[in-house]
């Protein structure tokens, strides 16, 4: 072997521009310690020096359950298809806030770890990858709250209790749900890295589309143009089936769903694609 | 045959200034529009050096520009130049924090850096954790902390409270943990940012220690630094950086020695031809000014901290007094004055005087220097000042326990010790 031929064996070649599709996963695969420790930092961080510590994750949600159960239910006498108030309310709560959780925590992973991504290169998608397994940390503890709550209603307001097949889809619409939060936010925060703009239209935006999502109401609710229009956006679906499978009542159509899978994964190649984009110059615009 | 492990070929990095605000928006607009039809960027053509010197008139500029060199197996490069040079982006690109604009940069093996030290621990966590943490940021696997856990807790000397939060520790503490981390990675190059790191001699030391560690076992080692007695005693090689271009590269004593015979520390002398070129003003004029080495027959050899070192400044008197007081403040590069002195003498009117202050030899501590002159009556009416009129540096000498990091202190004396024997009581 010449000596040419031996020194042309890189281990890197650092260039300008990245082709769309040159994504590195298997070095995302070597730093899954990485990703796995992020997360334990995450847990253990966020309720360090709190008196009543991991029991926020269900003081919140109970909270806006509680709330939304006053306003929405006894005050405006909205239809929960007949689902009692307290488990139609939470089970939206609880849906929505992880799919609200992934959007929010990965749209500012830029500008939050600017310290970090300034002086050390790791493979970027490691820190919103870790958001999102992280984050159903937190939502598997809700869900066991609403089981309890369930259960709670089974026991003693005879409450009849009848899951379908449908059931077996939740881990499936949790992934749904994880993959929708996670694109949309890698998107925004590859937008947010020059144009700060994009995080006061997604602070808000987040809880506007809540109200076009069916947390409070029931799809059966709306009909017409209104109805179209929410079945349009992709959280829709997800938030009905999860009440279709545990209560019986909601809006089952495989299409639907079909849909939402399709709109996750395409967001998801489009969020990865742009992300990949903007990890190379950001700290030049941050 | 050595292998080249680092090949930069026509790096270059454009830095927009200014802010962000709808002017880039038309700007990436308009770059887009450009790149869909395959032509160059239009910014490109308008993109200026990078001067500091002058008022940039661009709001694009070139940290680097068409930057080109190769680093060896087990060579020790150092890095030198001006602040601004583009050092820090260099190592930025390097160490794949951002990319670079046009040109390319190979690399073979990992590559770690010494100015990471303590980044992503999280205030919160414990000692335990965040090593787990720092050390998976900085590129080891899980199972590579985990065996070398016990020596990098023995290292940091933290024992005791690693399992208190870091925001408890001390700054020392914090720092030694974090050192000890980064430490104990096992790079196949090595980058060490001394210009980060100032301001704590322990950990500066130890920063050396373990590039010289690194060297030894024949890895490849990047060291930027201002520190030229440091960068001639530990790098083998090293390459100048001016204005974002690599103006010089070579043996780590020719570019030490072009460093400090190039630019604004050393301004060792000025000299101007006939009075109306002359600094000063109606009332005195400094003809001309210089830093002198007494130690050496040639007065304009380098200055080390054993040199003796005359300042000379020749002026003449035009104003209605009959003495005068010159004087000097000598400050560091920083801006701290080290000392001041000052000399009253007759001056009669339109002679040249030449006035020569000595400093004698073994004072100075190495560094940079500049010359801040104030020129009174005698009466201590202020006649002329003016800063940076000349500018030096003073170098270490090679100690025997060899080099160990600047000696503490605005100066350097050699004073006189003695001891002896004394009778228990």
């Amino acid at each position: 072997m010449s000596a040419t031929a031996q020194q042309e064996q890189w281990t890197e070649v650092i260039t300008p521009r990245k082709g769309l599709l040159d994504i590195n996963l298997r070095e995302l695969w070597r730093y899954r310690d990485l990703i796995a420790l992020f997360i334990q930092r995450d847990i253990k961080a966020q309720y360090k020096q709190t008196i009543l510590g991991p029991l926020w994750f269900l003081l919140q949600p109970l909270f806006s359950t509680l709330v939304f159960f006053f306003i929405f239910s006894r005050v405006a006498k909205l239809s929960t298809d007949g689902v009692p108030a307290m488990l139609f309310y939470m089970s939206g709560v609880v849906l929505w806030s992880y799919f609200a959780e992934c959007l929010n925590k990965t749209s500012n992973i830029f500008t939050l770890n600017a310290n970090i991504f300034g002086k050390v290169y790791f493979p970027r998608l490691v820190l919103p990858i870790a958001v999102v397994f992280g984050g159903l940390v937190r939502f598997g503890t809700q869900l066991l709250m609403l089981v309890l709550v369930l259960l709670f209603h089974v026991f003693f307001k005879e409450y009849h209790f009848q899951p379908n097949a449908a059931i077996l889809l939740v881990p499936f619409l949790v992934l749904l749900l994880a993959t929708l939060g996670l694109s949309l936010g890698i998107i925004f925060s590859s937008l947010t890295t020059k144009y700060k703009d994009v995080s006061f239209l997604l602070a808000f935006g987040v809880q506007l589309l809540m109200y076009a999502s069916p947390v409070i109401y029931p799809l059966s609710a709306t009909g017409g143009k209104l109805r179209t229009l929410l079945l349009l956006n992709p959280v829709t679906p997800v938030l009905e089936t999860f009440k279709f499978a545990m209560f019986g009542n909601g809006y089952f159509s495989p299409a639907a769903l079909g849909y939402t899978a399709i709109f996750a994964v395409v967001t998801l190649g489009v969020g990865i694609v742009i992300f990949n984009q903007v990890e190379k110059s950001f700290m030049d615009t941050v | 045959m050595s292998q080249p492990v680092i090949r930069v070929e026509e790096l270059y990095k454009q830095y927009r200034l200014g802010l962000v605000s709808t002017g880039t928006l038309v700007h990436d607009l308009n770059r887009w529009w450009y790149n869909i039809r395959g032509k160059d960027d239009p910014y490109e053509k308008i993109t200026v050096a990078n001067n500091r010197t002058q008022k940039v008139v661009s709001d694009y500029v070139w940290a680097l520009q068409n930057v080109n060199f190769e680093v060896q197996q087990g060579d020790v490069l150092g890095i030198v130049g001006r602040n601004g040079a583009g050092k820090s982006t260099l190592l930025k690109i390097l160490s794949k924090v951002t990319g670079p604009t046009k040109g390319q940069m190979k690399i073979k093996g990992r590559i770690a850096s010494l100015l990471e030290v303590g980044t992503g621990f999280h205030p919160e966590l414990t000692g335990r954790d965040n090593i787990f943490l720092n050390g998976a940021i900085l590129g080891m696997t899980k199972a590579e902390i985990k065996s070398k856990f016990d020596e990098i807790v023995a290292f940091s000397g933290v024992e005791q409270y690693i399992d208190t939060p870091v925001k408890r520790y001390s700054s020392g503490m914090y720092v030694r943990l974090a050192f000890a981390v980064a430490a104990h990675l096992e790079p196949e190059i090595l980058i060490v940012d001394e210009v980060l790191a100032v301001g704590d001699a322990e950990f500066q030391r130890k920063c050396l220690g373990k590039m010289k560690d690194v060297s030894s076992q024949g890895r490849t080692v990047l060291f930027v630094s201002h520190n030229m007695t440091a960068v001639e005693s530990l790098c083998n090689k090293a390459v100048m950086m001016e204005q974002g271009t690599l103006s010089k590269q070579g043996t780590s004593a020719e570019i030490v020695d072009y460093y400090l015979h190039s630019g604004s520390f050393d301004k060792r002398q000025i000299n101007f031809e006939g009075l109306q070129n002359a600094i000063g003003n109606s009332e005195v004029k400094i003809l001309s000014a210089a830093i002198e080495n007494k130690s050496s027959n040639d007065p304009d050899e380098p200055v080390d901290v054993t040199s003796a070192v005359d300042v000379t400044f020749t002026v003449v008197n035009t104003s209605a007094a009959n003495r005068l007081y010159v004087g000097f403040d000598l400050r560091s590069a920083k801006g701290e004055t080290i000392f001041g002195a000052g000399h009253k003498f007759d001056a009669p009117q339109g002679k040249p005087i030449e006035a020569r202050c000595h400093i004698p030899a073994d004072l100075l501590n190495d560094g940079h220097y500049t010359i801040f002159t104030y020129i009174y009556t005698a009466e201590m009416r202020q006649l002329f000042k003016q800063e940076d009129v000349l500018s030096f540096q003073v170098k270490d000498t090679e100690r025997e326990a060899g080099f160990m990091g600047k000696v503490n202190g605005m100066v350097r004396p050699k004073l006189a010790w003695d001891t002896k024997e004394v009778q228990l009581v």
